[in-house]
Protein backbone atom coordinates (compact mmCIF):
# COMPACT_ATOMS: atom_id res chain seq x y z
CA UNK A 1 0.00 0.00 0.00
CA UNK A 2 1.19 3.40 -1.04
CA UNK A 3 -1.48 6.06 -0.93
CA UNK A 4 -4.03 7.51 0.47
CA UNK A 5 -6.25 9.89 -1.72
CA UNK A 6 -8.66 12.13 0.97
CA UNK A 7 -11.10 14.51 -0.71
CA UNK A 8 -11.34 17.11 1.89
CA UNK A 9 -14.96 19.89 1.86
CA UNK A 10 -14.40 23.60 2.54
CA UNK A 11 -17.63 23.90 4.41
CA UNK A 12 -19.44 26.19 6.22
CA UNK A 13 -19.19 26.41 10.06
CA UNK A 14 -23.44 25.74 10.29
CA UNK A 15 -22.91 26.04 14.17
CA UNK A 16 -21.94 29.77 13.42
CA UNK A 17 -24.51 30.68 10.45
CA UNK A 18 -26.41 33.80 11.34
CA UNK A 19 -29.86 33.98 9.42
CA UNK A 20 -31.67 37.90 8.81
CA UNK A 21 -34.84 37.67 11.04
CA UNK A 22 -36.72 40.04 8.13
CA UNK A 23 -35.91 37.59 5.17
CA UNK A 24 -35.12 34.25 6.62
CA UNK A 25 -32.31 34.83 4.17
CA UNK A 26 -29.07 32.65 5.67
CA UNK A 27 -26.29 35.38 6.16
CA UNK A 28 -23.47 33.06 4.31
CA UNK A 29 -21.14 35.60 3.99
CA UNK A 30 -18.00 36.28 5.65
CA UNK A 31 -19.97 33.29 7.55
CA UNK A 32 -16.76 31.15 8.95
CA UNK A 33 -15.82 28.33 7.08
CA UNK A 34 -13.85 25.16 8.20
CA UNK A 35 -13.06 21.21 7.15
CA UNK A 36 -16.08 19.43 6.76
CA UNK A 37 -16.67 17.38 10.00
CA UNK A 38 -16.89 13.90 8.07
CA UNK A 39 -13.82 14.65 5.61
CA UNK A 40 -12.38 15.07 8.67
CA UNK A 41 -12.81 11.98 10.35
CA UNK A 42 -11.70 10.49 7.02
CA UNK A 43 -8.58 12.17 6.76
CA UNK A 44 -8.12 11.06 10.73
CA UNK A 45 -8.78 7.59 9.54
CA UNK A 46 -5.96 7.73 6.73
CA UNK A 47 -3.48 9.21 9.18
CA UNK A 48 -3.99 6.17 11.25
CA UNK A 49 -3.72 3.93 8.64
CA UNK A 50 -0.50 5.76 7.49
CA UNK A 51 0.70 5.74 10.83
CA UNK A 52 0.12 1.39 10.81
CA UNK A 53 2.01 1.04 7.46
CA UNK A 54 5.36 2.37 6.62
CA UNK A 55 5.53 4.30 3.37
CA UNK A 56 2.22 5.37 2.95
CA UNK A 57 1.41 9.05 1.80
CA UNK A 58 -1.97 10.84 2.42
CA UNK A 59 -2.35 13.59 0.19
CA UNK A 60 -5.55 15.92 -0.02
CA UNK A 61 -7.82 17.11 -2.81
CA UNK A 62 -10.08 19.83 -2.66
CA UNK A 63 -12.66 21.91 -4.88
CA UNK A 64 -13.92 25.28 -3.59
CA UNK A 65 -14.78 28.60 -5.01
CA UNK A 66 -12.69 30.83 -3.22
CA UNK A 67 -9.32 30.68 -1.08
CA UNK A 68 -9.75 27.12 0.83
CA UNK A 69 -5.47 27.29 2.10
CA UNK A 70 -6.76 27.85 5.86
CA UNK A 71 -8.45 24.68 5.48
CA UNK A 72 -5.54 23.06 3.48
CA UNK A 73 -3.20 24.09 6.01
CA UNK A 74 -5.53 22.20 8.89
CA UNK A 75 -5.09 19.09 6.84
CA UNK A 76 -1.36 18.88 6.14
CA UNK A 77 -1.23 20.12 10.20
CA UNK A 78 -3.69 16.89 10.83
CA UNK A 79 -0.75 14.63 9.29
CA UNK A 80 -1.40 14.69 4.98
CA UNK A 81 1.97 14.65 3.53
CA UNK A 82 0.45 17.18 0.32
CA UNK A 83 -2.55 18.97 -0.74
CA UNK A 84 -4.20 19.58 -4.47
CA UNK A 85 -6.96 21.65 -4.88
CA UNK A 86 -8.42 23.28 -7.70
CA UNK A 87 -9.53 26.97 -6.81
CA UNK A 88 -11.79 28.47 -8.75
CA UNK A 89 -14.63 31.35 -9.08
CA UNK A 90 -15.91 29.02 -11.72
CA UNK A 91 -17.43 26.59 -8.89
CA UNK A 92 -19.56 28.68 -7.52
CA UNK A 93 -23.13 26.88 -7.48
CA UNK A 94 -21.70 23.69 -9.13
CA UNK A 95 -23.40 20.71 -7.78
CA UNK A 96 -22.11 16.83 -6.90
CA UNK A 97 -22.21 16.36 -10.79
CA UNK A 98 -19.54 18.68 -11.45
CA UNK A 99 -17.78 18.60 -8.00
CA UNK A 100 -17.66 14.84 -8.25
CA UNK A 101 -16.49 15.18 -11.87
CA UNK A 102 -13.86 17.80 -11.30
CA UNK A 103 -12.59 15.59 -8.13
CA UNK A 104 -12.14 12.59 -9.96
CA UNK A 105 -9.95 14.29 -13.21
CA UNK A 106 -8.03 15.50 -9.98
CA UNK A 107 -7.68 11.78 -9.01
CA UNK A 108 -6.54 10.86 -12.21
CA UNK A 109 -3.98 13.66 -12.31
CA UNK A 110 -2.08 12.72 -8.98
CA UNK A 111 -1.91 9.31 -10.29
CA UNK A 112 -1.41 5.96 -8.73
CA UNK A 113 -3.65 5.72 -5.42
CA UNK A 114 -4.81 2.59 -3.10
CA UNK A 115 -7.65 4.06 -1.07
CA UNK A 116 -9.72 7.32 -2.01
CA UNK A 117 -11.59 8.12 1.52
CA UNK A 118 -14.37 10.65 1.57
CA UNK A 119 -16.93 11.84 4.26
CA UNK A 120 -20.40 9.83 4.00
CA UNK A 121 -21.55 13.63 3.48
CA UNK A 122 -20.78 16.91 4.18
CA UNK A 123 -21.47 19.31 6.69
CA UNK A 124 -23.18 22.57 5.07
CA UNK A 125 -24.90 21.02 1.87
CA UNK A 126 -25.15 17.59 3.40
CA UNK A 127 -26.39 15.83 0.26
CA UNK A 128 -23.85 12.71 0.73
CA UNK A 129 -24.09 12.18 -3.02
CA UNK A 130 -20.66 12.84 -4.35
CA UNK A 131 -18.19 10.30 -3.06
CA UNK A 132 -20.53 7.65 -4.56
CA UNK A 133 -20.67 9.34 -8.01
CA UNK A 134 -16.58 9.65 -7.60
CA UNK A 135 -16.23 6.05 -7.11
CA UNK A 136 -18.85 5.61 -10.41
CA UNK A 137 -16.45 7.96 -12.34
CA UNK A 138 -13.40 6.24 -11.96
CA UNK A 139 -15.18 2.90 -11.90
CA UNK A 140 -13.80 1.58 -8.21
CA UNK A 141 -15.23 -0.93 -5.74
CA UNK A 142 -17.15 1.81 -3.25
CA UNK A 143 -18.12 1.07 0.44
CA UNK A 144 -20.44 3.54 2.00
CA UNK A 145 -21.13 4.35 5.47
CA UNK A 146 -17.90 3.09 6.86
CA UNK A 147 -17.27 2.77 10.56
CA UNK A 148 -14.28 0.66 10.62
CA UNK A 149 -11.80 0.29 8.35
CA UNK A 150 -8.77 -2.75 8.07
CA UNK A 151 -6.33 -3.06 5.64
CA UNK A 152 -4.84 -6.50 4.38
CA UNK A 153 -2.60 -6.84 1.87
CA UNK A 154 -4.53 -5.54 -1.35
CA UNK A 155 -7.57 -6.05 0.44
CA UNK A 156 -9.39 -3.39 2.00
CA UNK A 157 -12.43 -5.01 4.75
CA UNK A 158 -14.83 -2.40 6.18
CA UNK A 159 -17.87 -2.67 8.47
CA UNK A 160 -20.89 -0.70 7.31
CA UNK A 161 -23.80 0.82 9.67
CA UNK A 162 -27.34 0.17 7.98
CA UNK A 163 -30.73 0.94 9.49
CA UNK A 164 -31.27 -2.66 11.11
CA UNK A 165 -27.75 -4.10 10.63
CA UNK A 166 -24.03 -3.88 10.39
CA UNK A 167 -22.00 -5.31 6.83
CA UNK A 168 -18.46 -6.49 7.19
CA UNK A 169 -17.82 -5.84 3.20
CA UNK A 170 -14.40 -6.89 1.56
CA UNK A 171 -13.24 -5.07 -1.98
CA UNK A 172 -10.02 -5.12 -3.78
CA UNK A 173 -7.63 -1.91 -4.05
CA UNK A 174 -8.07 0.39 -4.97
CA UNK A 175 -11.63 1.42 -3.56
CA UNK A 176 -13.05 4.12 -1.99
CA UNK A 177 -14.87 4.99 1.29
CA UNK A 178 -17.31 6.98 2.70
CA UNK A 179 -16.72 7.27 6.34
CA UNK A 180 -19.29 8.11 9.10
CA UNK A 181 -18.16 10.21 12.24
CA UNK A 182 -18.81 6.70 14.66
CA UNK A 183 -15.40 5.79 12.64
CA UNK A 184 -12.81 7.70 15.18
CA UNK A 185 -12.29 10.97 16.97
CA UNK A 186 -9.84 12.92 14.48
CA UNK A 187 -6.78 14.68 16.18
CA UNK A 188 -5.98 17.99 17.29
CA UNK A 189 -2.83 19.20 15.50
CA UNK A 190 -0.35 20.22 18.34
CA UNK A 191 1.78 23.43 17.59
CA UNK A 192 4.60 21.28 16.00
CA UNK A 193 2.76 19.58 13.70
CA UNK A 194 0.92 22.93 11.97
CA UNK A 195 4.65 24.58 12.43
CA UNK A 196 5.97 21.62 10.20
CA UNK A 197 2.22 21.82 8.00
CA UNK A 198 4.05 25.31 6.96
CA UNK A 199 6.64 23.59 4.90
CA UNK A 200 4.56 21.53 3.31
CA UNK A 201 3.71 21.54 -0.93
CA UNK A 202 -0.34 22.87 -2.12
CA UNK A 203 -0.08 22.10 -5.72
CA UNK A 204 -3.00 24.50 -6.73
CA UNK A 205 -4.55 23.67 -10.47
CA UNK A 206 -7.18 25.85 -12.06
CA UNK A 207 -9.91 24.19 -14.33
CA UNK A 208 -7.62 24.55 -17.66
CA UNK A 209 -4.97 22.67 -16.44
CA UNK A 210 -7.16 19.82 -15.77
CA UNK A 211 -8.36 20.36 -19.60
CA UNK A 212 -12.12 20.49 -18.18
CA UNK A 213 -14.69 21.46 -20.57
CA UNK A 214 -17.02 23.93 -19.52
CA UNK A 215 -20.20 21.56 -20.19
CA UNK A 216 -18.61 18.92 -17.14
CA UNK A 217 -18.91 21.34 -14.59
CA UNK A 218 -22.32 22.81 -15.65
CA UNK A 219 -25.29 22.23 -12.94
CA UNK A 220 -28.12 19.96 -13.63
CA UNK A 221 -29.91 21.13 -10.28
CA UNK A 222 -30.60 24.57 -9.25
CA UNK A 223 -31.20 26.02 -5.57
CA UNK A 224 -34.46 28.06 -6.04
CA UNK A 225 -34.13 29.41 -2.50
CA UNK A 226 -32.68 28.05 1.01
CA UNK A 227 -34.82 30.28 3.67
CA UNK A 228 -34.64 29.26 7.39
CA UNK A 229 -37.42 27.24 8.37
CA UNK A 230 -40.44 28.72 9.88
CA UNK A 231 -40.74 26.98 13.31
CA UNK A 232 -44.00 28.22 14.42
CA UNK A 233 -44.31 26.59 18.34
CA UNK A 234 -46.69 27.67 21.16
CA UNK A 235 -43.44 28.50 23.42
CA UNK A 236 -46.05 28.44 26.33
CA UNK A 237 -44.14 27.85 29.80
CA UNK A 238 -45.43 26.09 32.13
CA UNK A 239 -44.83 26.83 35.77
CA UNK A 240 -46.14 26.60 39.01
CA UNK A 241 -45.80 26.44 43.34
CA UNK A 242 -44.72 22.41 43.27
CA UNK A 243 -43.65 20.25 41.23
CA UNK A 244 -46.95 18.37 41.61
CA UNK A 245 -49.03 21.42 40.04
CA UNK A 246 -46.31 21.76 36.77
CA UNK A 247 -46.94 18.28 36.20
CA UNK A 248 -51.01 18.30 36.59
CA UNK A 249 -51.06 21.39 34.41
CA UNK A 250 -48.66 20.16 31.75
CA UNK A 251 -50.40 16.71 31.65
CA UNK A 252 -53.61 18.52 31.29
CA UNK A 253 -52.32 20.81 28.33
CA UNK A 254 -51.33 17.80 26.34
CA UNK A 255 -54.57 15.45 27.11
CA UNK A 256 -56.29 18.60 25.54
CA UNK A 257 -53.91 18.57 21.89
CA UNK A 258 -55.05 15.46 22.04
CA UNK A 259 -51.29 13.70 22.17
CA UNK A 260 -51.46 11.06 24.79
CA UNK A 261 -54.27 8.31 25.47
CA UNK A 262 -56.32 7.03 23.18
CA UNK B 1 -29.45 11.92 -21.29
CA UNK B 2 -29.68 15.18 -20.93
CA UNK B 3 -31.82 15.89 -23.56
CA UNK B 4 -35.57 17.69 -22.17
CA UNK B 5 -37.49 15.80 -24.32
CA UNK B 6 -38.63 12.38 -24.77
CA UNK B 7 -38.31 11.53 -21.01
CA UNK B 8 -42.08 10.56 -19.67
CA UNK B 9 -43.41 9.09 -16.79
CA UNK B 10 -42.57 9.23 -12.72
CA UNK B 11 -41.20 6.07 -11.63
CA UNK B 12 -40.02 4.96 -8.05
CA UNK B 13 -37.61 2.87 -6.39
CA UNK B 14 -36.60 1.43 -3.04
CA UNK B 15 -35.33 -1.62 -1.56
CA UNK B 16 -38.01 -1.31 1.15
CA UNK B 17 -41.40 -2.29 0.63
CA UNK B 18 -42.75 0.44 3.03
CA UNK B 19 -40.81 3.31 1.50
CA UNK B 20 -42.10 2.32 -1.90
CA UNK B 21 -45.46 2.34 -1.20
CA UNK B 22 -45.21 6.19 0.79
CA UNK B 23 -43.20 7.52 -2.92
CA UNK B 24 -46.34 5.49 -4.95
CA UNK B 25 -48.42 8.61 -2.68
CA UNK B 26 -46.58 10.78 -3.77
CA UNK B 27 -45.58 10.16 -7.16
CA UNK B 28 -49.55 9.31 -8.04
CA UNK B 29 -49.78 12.62 -7.11
CA UNK B 30 -46.79 14.22 -9.48
CA UNK B 31 -48.40 11.83 -12.32
CA UNK B 32 -51.53 13.28 -12.02
CA UNK B 33 -50.15 16.72 -12.16
CA UNK B 34 -48.04 16.09 -15.23
CA UNK B 35 -50.58 13.67 -16.98
CA UNK B 36 -48.12 10.86 -17.24
CA UNK B 37 -47.63 7.37 -15.84
CA UNK B 38 -46.37 5.86 -12.62
CA UNK B 39 -44.58 3.26 -12.18
CA UNK B 40 -42.85 1.26 -9.73
CA UNK B 41 -39.70 -1.52 -9.91
CA UNK B 42 -39.39 -4.26 -7.67
CA UNK B 43 -36.13 -5.94 -7.37
CA UNK B 44 -36.09 -9.46 -5.52
CA UNK B 45 -36.57 -13.30 -5.59
CA UNK B 46 -40.33 -14.40 -5.01
CA UNK B 47 -41.84 -11.05 -5.16
CA UNK B 48 -44.50 -11.33 -7.76
CA UNK B 49 -47.23 -11.14 -4.84
CA UNK B 50 -45.65 -7.69 -3.83
CA UNK B 51 -45.43 -7.09 -7.25
CA UNK B 52 -49.13 -7.36 -7.73
CA UNK B 53 -50.25 -5.82 -4.23
CA UNK B 54 -48.43 -2.30 -5.58
CA UNK B 55 -50.66 -1.38 -8.66
CA UNK B 56 -53.27 -1.57 -5.95
CA UNK B 57 -51.49 1.00 -4.43
CA UNK B 58 -51.39 2.97 -7.65
CA UNK B 59 -49.20 1.89 -9.71
CA UNK B 60 -50.12 1.87 -13.42
CA UNK B 61 -47.19 -0.10 -14.72
CA UNK B 62 -44.85 -2.53 -12.36
CA UNK B 63 -41.50 -3.55 -13.93
CA UNK B 64 -40.84 -7.18 -12.00
CA UNK B 65 -37.07 -8.79 -11.86
CA UNK B 66 -37.89 -11.57 -10.26
CA UNK B 67 -34.27 -13.92 -9.64
CA UNK B 68 -33.36 -15.81 -7.07
CA UNK B 69 -29.61 -13.90 -7.55
CA UNK B 70 -31.65 -10.78 -6.50
CA UNK B 71 -33.23 -11.26 -3.59
CA UNK B 72 -30.76 -9.15 -0.88
CA UNK B 73 -29.79 -6.00 -2.24
CA UNK B 74 -26.52 -5.74 -4.42
CA UNK B 75 -25.27 -2.56 -5.51
CA UNK B 76 -24.01 -3.41 -9.07
CA UNK B 77 -26.63 -5.88 -9.77
CA UNK B 78 -29.41 -3.42 -8.91
CA UNK B 79 -27.96 -0.51 -10.23
CA UNK B 80 -27.50 -2.14 -13.42
CA UNK B 81 -31.18 -3.56 -13.72
CA UNK B 82 -32.58 0.42 -12.90
CA UNK B 83 -30.05 1.91 -15.40
CA UNK B 84 -30.55 -0.93 -18.19
CA UNK B 85 -35.25 0.27 -17.73
CA UNK B 86 -34.25 3.81 -17.13
CA UNK B 87 -32.40 4.12 -20.99
CA UNK B 88 -35.38 1.93 -22.10
CA UNK B 89 -37.90 3.40 -20.59
CA UNK B 90 -36.91 6.82 -20.40
CA UNK B 91 -38.36 8.63 -16.81
CA UNK B 92 -38.96 12.12 -16.38
CA UNK B 93 -38.83 11.98 -12.50
CA UNK B 94 -37.36 9.17 -10.65
CA UNK B 95 -37.44 8.75 -6.89
CA UNK B 96 -35.23 6.48 -5.32
CA UNK B 97 -36.05 5.24 -1.32
CA UNK B 98 -33.04 7.19 0.71
CA UNK B 99 -31.87 4.42 2.90
CA UNK B 100 -27.80 3.79 3.50
CA UNK B 101 -28.03 1.47 0.12
CA UNK B 102 -30.56 3.58 -1.89
CA UNK B 103 -29.06 7.15 -1.63
CA UNK B 104 -25.74 5.82 -2.59
CA UNK B 105 -27.21 3.93 -5.63
CA UNK B 106 -29.20 7.35 -6.60
CA UNK B 107 -25.99 9.08 -6.68
CA UNK B 108 -24.19 6.23 -8.74
CA UNK B 109 -27.06 6.08 -11.43
CA UNK B 110 -27.09 9.75 -11.36
CA UNK B 111 -23.58 9.81 -12.90
CA UNK B 112 -24.33 6.68 -14.72
CA UNK B 113 -27.57 8.76 -16.65
CA UNK B 114 -25.50 12.10 -16.23
CA UNK B 115 -28.99 13.34 -14.25
CA UNK B 116 -29.05 15.38 -11.26
CA UNK B 117 -29.98 14.31 -7.97
CA UNK B 118 -31.56 15.90 -5.07
CA UNK B 119 -31.26 14.31 -1.99
CA UNK B 120 -33.41 14.03 0.94
CA UNK B 121 -36.16 15.49 -0.02
CA UNK B 122 -39.01 16.29 2.34
CA UNK B 123 -41.51 17.71 -0.01
CA UNK B 124 -42.12 17.35 -3.69
CA UNK B 125 -43.96 19.35 -6.19
CA UNK B 126 -44.04 20.32 -9.82
CA UNK B 127 -43.57 24.13 -10.71
CA UNK B 128 -45.68 25.61 -13.41
CA UNK B 129 -42.93 24.66 -15.84
CA UNK B 130 -43.69 21.17 -14.95
CA UNK B 131 -40.39 20.47 -13.36
CA UNK B 132 -39.78 18.69 -10.11
CA UNK B 133 -38.95 20.85 -7.20
CA UNK B 134 -37.33 19.40 -4.31
CA UNK B 135 -37.71 20.38 -0.78
CA UNK B 136 -34.85 19.60 1.72
CA UNK B 137 -32.87 20.65 5.47
CA UNK B 138 -29.62 21.85 4.63
CA UNK B 139 -26.80 23.59 6.43
CA UNK B 140 -27.41 21.90 9.19
CA UNK B 141 -30.69 22.57 9.94
CA UNK B 142 -30.28 26.04 9.01
CA UNK B 143 -32.63 26.31 5.81
CA UNK B 144 -34.91 24.55 4.20
CA UNK B 145 -33.96 24.54 0.34
CA UNK B 146 -36.24 24.70 -2.89
CA UNK B 147 -34.71 22.88 -5.62
CA UNK B 148 -35.17 22.14 -9.36
CA UNK B 149 -33.83 20.73 -12.24
CA UNK B 150 -32.44 21.70 -15.60
CA UNK B 151 -32.01 18.24 -16.91
CA UNK B 152 -33.56 14.68 -17.69
CA UNK B 153 -34.09 12.57 -15.96
CA UNK B 154 -34.86 14.37 -12.46
CA UNK B 155 -33.74 11.44 -9.61
CA UNK B 156 -34.80 13.06 -5.66
CA UNK B 157 -33.90 10.49 -3.00
CA UNK B 158 -37.02 10.18 -0.41
CA UNK B 159 -36.65 9.59 3.53
CA UNK B 160 -38.79 7.48 5.61
CA UNK B 161 -41.86 8.63 6.99
CA UNK B 162 -41.70 11.74 4.29
CA UNK B 163 -45.52 11.38 2.93
CA UNK B 164 -48.17 8.82 3.49
CA UNK B 165 -48.95 5.71 3.18
CA UNK B 166 -51.83 5.54 0.24
CA UNK B 167 -54.82 3.68 0.82
CA UNK B 168 -54.98 0.42 -0.95
CA UNK B 169 -57.78 0.01 -3.99
CA UNK B 170 -58.53 -0.96 -7.23
CA UNK B 171 -56.82 0.40 -9.64
CA UNK B 172 -56.02 -0.62 -13.27
CA UNK B 173 -52.32 -1.15 -14.09
CA UNK B 174 -49.89 -4.24 -15.48
CA UNK B 175 -46.89 -6.01 -14.06
CA UNK B 176 -44.43 -6.50 -16.64
CA UNK B 177 -41.26 -8.99 -16.33
CA UNK B 178 -38.62 -7.14 -17.77
CA UNK B 179 -35.24 -8.97 -18.80
CA UNK B 180 -31.94 -8.36 -17.35
CA UNK B 181 -28.35 -9.48 -16.87
CA UNK B 182 -26.95 -9.42 -13.14
CA UNK B 183 -23.56 -6.95 -13.45
CA UNK B 184 -20.96 -8.32 -11.70
CA UNK B 185 -20.28 -7.32 -7.89
CA UNK B 186 -17.21 -5.07 -7.05
CA UNK B 187 -17.61 -5.83 -3.60
CA UNK B 188 -18.62 -8.78 -1.48
CA UNK B 189 -20.52 -8.85 1.81
CA UNK B 190 -18.96 -11.17 3.99
CA UNK B 191 -20.65 -10.58 7.22
CA UNK B 192 -24.27 -9.35 8.13
CA UNK B 193 -25.65 -8.54 11.73
CA UNK B 194 -28.90 -7.81 12.20
CA UNK B 195 -28.67 -5.18 15.04
CA UNK B 196 -30.61 -5.76 17.99
CA UNK B 197 -33.80 -3.27 17.73
CA UNK B 198 -37.14 -2.85 19.78
CA UNK B 199 -39.80 -4.42 17.77
CA UNK B 200 -40.90 -0.73 16.40
CA UNK B 201 -38.97 1.70 14.74
CA UNK B 202 -38.21 5.41 16.21
CA UNK B 203 -39.76 6.51 13.08
CA UNK B 204 -42.86 4.93 13.78
CA UNK B 205 -43.05 6.12 17.07
CA UNK B 206 -46.41 8.28 18.15
CA UNK B 207 -44.41 9.61 21.21
CA UNK B 208 -40.53 9.86 21.90
CA UNK B 209 -39.20 10.75 25.09
CA UNK B 210 -36.37 11.89 24.48
CA UNK B 211 -32.52 12.84 26.40
CA UNK B 212 -29.61 14.63 26.55
CA UNK B 213 -26.92 15.94 28.50
CA UNK B 214 -29.13 17.18 31.31
CA UNK B 215 -28.84 13.03 32.08
CA UNK B 216 -26.07 12.66 35.09
CA UNK B 217 -25.78 7.94 34.39
CA UNK B 218 -26.60 5.54 32.54
CA UNK B 219 -29.03 4.57 34.85
CA UNK B 220 -31.19 7.52 34.68
CA UNK B 221 -32.52 6.47 30.90
CA UNK B 222 -35.08 4.53 33.28
CA UNK B 223 -36.92 7.43 34.49
CA UNK B 224 -37.17 8.19 30.72
CA UNK B 225 -38.52 4.69 29.84
CA UNK B 226 -40.87 4.71 32.63
CA UNK B 227 -43.13 7.94 31.31
CA UNK B 228 -42.41 6.90 27.62
CA UNK B 229 -44.41 3.55 29.03
CA UNK B 230 -47.27 5.08 30.12
CA UNK B 231 -47.58 7.29 27.02
CA UNK B 232 -46.83 3.99 24.70
CA UNK B 233 -44.37 5.42 23.02
CA UNK B 234 -40.52 5.69 22.84
CA UNK B 235 -36.77 6.28 24.29
CA UNK B 236 -34.72 8.17 22.19
CA UNK B 237 -31.51 10.65 22.65
CA UNK B 238 -29.54 14.00 21.34
CA UNK B 239 -25.81 12.66 19.84
CA UNK B 240 -23.77 13.28 22.42
CA UNK B 241 -25.12 10.49 24.75
CA UNK B 242 -23.99 8.27 21.65
CA UNK B 243 -20.61 10.16 20.66
CA UNK B 244 -19.45 11.10 23.82
CA UNK B 245 -20.96 8.51 26.60
CA UNK B 246 -21.72 5.81 23.98
CA UNK B 247 -24.92 5.30 26.16
CA UNK B 248 -27.07 4.59 22.41
CA UNK B 249 -25.87 3.35 19.65
CA UNK B 250 -28.30 5.75 17.72
CA UNK B 251 -29.27 9.44 18.09
CA UNK B 252 -32.29 11.80 17.24
CA UNK B 253 -30.89 14.85 14.28
CA UNK B 254 -30.10 15.75 11.25
CA UNK B 255 -27.60 12.91 11.26
CA UNK B 256 -29.29 10.36 12.67
CA UNK B 257 -32.82 9.36 12.78
CA UNK B 258 -35.42 11.90 11.71
CA UNK B 259 -38.67 11.47 14.00
CA UNK B 260 -42.04 13.02 13.43
CA UNK B 261 -44.55 11.69 16.06
CA UNK B 262 -47.56 13.07 17.89
CA UNK B 263 -45.63 14.09 20.93
CA UNK B 264 -42.19 14.78 21.63
CA UNK B 265 -40.79 15.42 24.81
CA UNK B 266 -37.28 16.78 25.43
CA UNK B 267 -35.40 16.13 28.95
CA UNK B 268 -32.46 17.63 29.45
CA UNK B 269 -31.52 18.32 25.53
CA UNK B 270 -30.28 21.59 24.98
CA UNK B 271 -31.81 22.04 21.55
CA UNK B 272 -28.65 22.59 18.99
CA UNK B 273 -30.15 23.10 15.65
CA UNK B 274 -29.03 19.92 14.10
CA UNK B 275 -31.47 18.28 16.94
CA UNK B 276 -34.41 20.20 15.88
CA UNK B 277 -34.00 19.42 12.30
CA UNK B 278 -34.81 16.03 13.48
CA UNK B 279 -37.78 16.95 15.37
CA UNK B 280 -39.08 19.88 13.29
CA UNK B 281 -41.91 17.86 12.12
CA UNK B 282 -43.14 16.68 15.77
CA UNK B 283 -46.96 17.80 16.31
CA UNK B 284 -45.95 18.50 19.85
CA UNK B 285 -42.82 19.23 21.02
CA UNK B 286 -42.54 19.57 24.95
CA UNK B 287 -39.02 20.79 26.79
CA UNK B 288 -37.88 20.44 30.02
CA UNK B 289 -34.48 22.20 30.74
CA UNK B 290 -33.19 23.40 33.91
CA UNK B 291 -31.22 25.97 31.71
CA UNK B 292 -34.08 28.64 31.22
CA UNK B 293 -32.03 29.82 27.93
CA UNK B 294 -31.49 26.63 26.46
CA UNK B 295 -32.44 27.11 22.45
CA UNK B 296 -34.80 24.24 22.95
CA UNK B 297 -37.40 26.67 24.48
CA UNK B 298 -37.53 28.58 21.22
CA UNK B 299 -38.78 25.20 19.71
CA UNK B 300 -41.22 24.13 22.26
CA UNK B 301 -44.89 24.06 22.74
CA UNK B 302 -44.46 23.61 26.03
CA UNK B 303 -41.84 24.44 28.22
CA UNK B 304 -40.88 23.62 31.66
CA UNK B 305 -37.71 25.73 33.44
CA UNK B 306 -36.66 22.91 36.16
CA UNK B 307 -34.72 19.73 37.17
CA UNK B 308 -36.25 16.88 35.00
CA UNK B 309 -35.37 14.28 38.04
CA UNK B 310 -38.07 16.17 39.50
CA UNK B 311 -40.53 16.81 37.01
CA UNK B 312 -40.10 13.56 34.46
CA UNK B 313 -41.26 11.30 37.54
CA UNK B 314 -44.39 14.01 38.67
CA UNK B 315 -45.43 14.24 34.75
CA UNK B 316 -45.32 10.27 34.50
CA UNK B 317 -47.42 10.36 37.62
CA UNK B 318 -49.80 12.75 36.66
CA UNK B 319 -50.55 10.86 33.25
CA UNK B 320 -51.06 7.85 34.89
CA UNK B 321 -54.07 9.24 37.21
CA UNK B 322 -55.47 11.48 33.95
CA UNK B 323 -55.43 8.32 31.76
CA UNK B 324 -56.53 5.58 34.19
Amino acid sequence: MKRILVCLKQAVDVSQLKVDPATRQLVTAGAPKKISDFDKNALEEAIRIKEKNVGVEVFTLTVSPEDAKAVLREGLAMGADKAYCVIDPAFQGVDTSGTSYVLSEMVGKVGDFDLILCGDSSLDSFSGLVGSRMGELLNLPQITSVKKVVVEGDTVIAERSLEDAVETVKAKMPALLSVTREINQPRIPSLMMIMKASKKEIVAWTLKDLNIPAEKTEAKIEVLEALAPKMERKKIKIAGETVEEIAEKLAKALLQEGVVGR
Amino acid sequence: MTAMNGHKGVWVFSEVYDLTLEMLGKGRELADKLQTELSAIVIGNNVQDKANELVRYGADKVYLIDHSALEHFQAEAYLGVIQNLALKGLPEILLIGSTRNGKPLAARLSTRLEAGCIPDCIRLSIDDKKRLVGERITYGGNAIAKITFKSKPQIATVPLRAFEKPEKKDHNGQVVKSDFKVEEAKTEVVERRPLETSSVRIEEAQSIVSGGRGLEKKDDIGLLQDLAKILGGQVGCSRPLVEDRKWFTDWIGLSGHKVKPKLYIACGVSGVIQHVAGIRDSKIIVAINKDPEAPIFEVADYGVVGDLYQIVPALRDALKKMLQ
